[in-house]
């Protein structure tokens, strides 16, 4: 036990600066990936043909690859098309782009969940559909679709680890790294499994919280 | 005000229009009758433009009722509907239910909308509701809220697509006094519902649908009363005596 303190301590700066590129990617994955989400979601529901067709085509083509493909891609195949990415870059762009098509069928079932006597009430008093959508049914979408938008959170935080297939230097990679040149594979993974559990549990909690908000049999 | 000729409307293959011809003059109270089914609320549903009709035309004040054409965001304004099952906007209070058309649609000035809203709530008898959410109301309160966010439009006309038909009993005169103080004011309305008291005291005329056609039309008590067309009849039987 005090050889694994000892060690841990000599560690812990290493992957606490991995930590940090973990953050950074969940973060900017989470920021692209719900932004883009929302948009194939609305094209969904526009109820224009073309534009829900591209939407569909474009979520099932993206839930039909294995993110760790699509990252290869845009890190390794796109600067022959010119478009040099950084890793961190790429990781971001990577998963963001990977996991708005969970997020889509995510906004787009909530949006759905919304009662249909809201529409017709909203444009019986004359709105039009952005206005509708902005004032009338996304923000009661919110509360049907946070409790699985946490754990769409969690599983990002978790795969932020495929950044390290392309040399993102993130926790994951790292710990990697640093087992591979002490072999305290033990200390080195323990302390990796703990520092994403120390994230993800109070995120799980956040997300238990939120269910208890809003998500069924919850008071308004 | 409203006139329609000829409006026909198809679900599918069923046809649930077959010919409407009618109207509504300003300052009337028209009352559409007829056994479920018969295309009561699709009618009220093509005027106001949440359906597309199929022949036919409907106009309001002349102007042609077109789902695809910008001008129906005038005529939603100007016909405003009163729900079966209320549809308040839930995540907003009664005062921003109230307020949210003339706000945001109409673009009114805020405090002349809000100070408008109160007057509005207080005059259907919810003026100590301002804050209430809908989940915090009874059905009967909800449907009073609806009332006054239709009046806040300062509509031409108010449709009501069975106002009272998701209330409780004891809740339902609430709604109908409401509705009656409306009429006497001159209000404008076309109302589908299965209060035959209602239709018989403050309509105007009524209009009895049966199958997508009108049978019978005429002043409220005529029809009411002394019926002539045989579907008519049995409807009333039915509806006045179900036991």
């Amino acid at each position: 036990m005090q050889a694994f303190l000892r060690d841990a301590a000599q560690f812990l700066p290493l992957l606490l600066q991995g930590l940090k590129f973990t953050i950074l990617v969940t973060l900017g994955s989470l920021a692209l990936s719900t932004a883009l989400g929302l948009v194939w979601a609305l094209m969904r529901v526009s109820g224009i043909g073309w534009l829900a067709f591209v939407a569909k085509t474009v979520v099932n083509i993206l839930r039909g690859i294995p993110i760790l493909v699509q990252l290869f891609y845009i890190y390794f195949v796109f600067p022959e098309f010119g478009l040099a990415l950084s890793a961190l870059q790429a990781s971001i762009i990577g998963l963001g782009i990977a996991y708005s098509a969970y997020q889509s069928e995510n906004f787009r079932a909530g949006i759905e969940a919304v009662d249909h006597g809201q529409i017709e009430a909203a444009q019986s008093i004359g709105m039009g559909w952005g206005m509708m959508m902005r004032r009338v049914i996304l923000p009661q979408a919110v509360k049907i679709v946070l409790p699985p938008y946490g754990n769409i959170m969690i599983m990002m935080l978790k795969d932020s680890s495929q950044a390290s297939t392309i040399t993102v230097a993130e926790l994951t990679l790292q710990g990697s790294l640093l087992a591979s040149s002490t072999f305290k594979n033990m200390t080195v993974y323990t302390l990796v499994a703990l520092l994403y559990l120390s994230m993800s549990l109070p995120l799980i909690a956040v997300v238990g919280w939120l269910e208890r908000r809003f998500g069924k049999g919850a008071k308004r | 005000m409203i006139e329609l000729s000829g409006v026909t409307k198809s679900f599918g293959t069923h046809q649930v229009l077959k010919g409407i011809t009618g109207s509504v003059q300003r300052g009337e109270v028209v009352c559409l009758i007829g056994p479920s089914g018969s295309g009561k609320s699709t009618i009220l549903r093509c005027i106001n433009g949440l359906e597309a009709y199929d022949g036919g035309s409907i106009l309001i004040d002349g102007a042609r009722v077109d789902r695809a054409d910008r001008s129906i965001v005038g005529i939603r304004t100007a016909m405003a509907m009163v729900f079966q099952r209320f549809n308040l906007f839930p995540h907003r209070t009664a005062l921003e239910n109230v307020v949210e058309g003339p706000i945001h649609v109409k673009k009114e000035p805020p405090a002349q909308a809000l100070e408008r809203g109160r007057d509005l709530l207080a005059r259907v008898g919810l003026a100590d509701k301002f804050g209430a959410y809908p989940a915090q109301l009874s059905g009967g309160q909800m449907q009073r809220v609806a009332i006054a966010r239709a009046l806040a439009m300062q509509p031409k006309a108010i449709l009501f697509d069975e106002p009272t038909s998701a209330l409780d009993p004891e809740l339902v005169g609430e709604v109908l006094g409401v509705m009656k103080s409306l009429a006497e004011e001159g209000m404008t309305m076309l109302v589908v519902t299965h209060e035959m008291g209602f239709a018989r005291e403050v309509a105007d005329r009524v209009l009895f649908l049966d199958g997508g056609v009108i049978v019978e039309e005429g002043a409220a008590r005529e029809v009411l009363s002394a019926p002539r067309n045989p579907r008519t009849q049995d409807f009333l039987r039915r509806v006045l005596k179900p036991i």
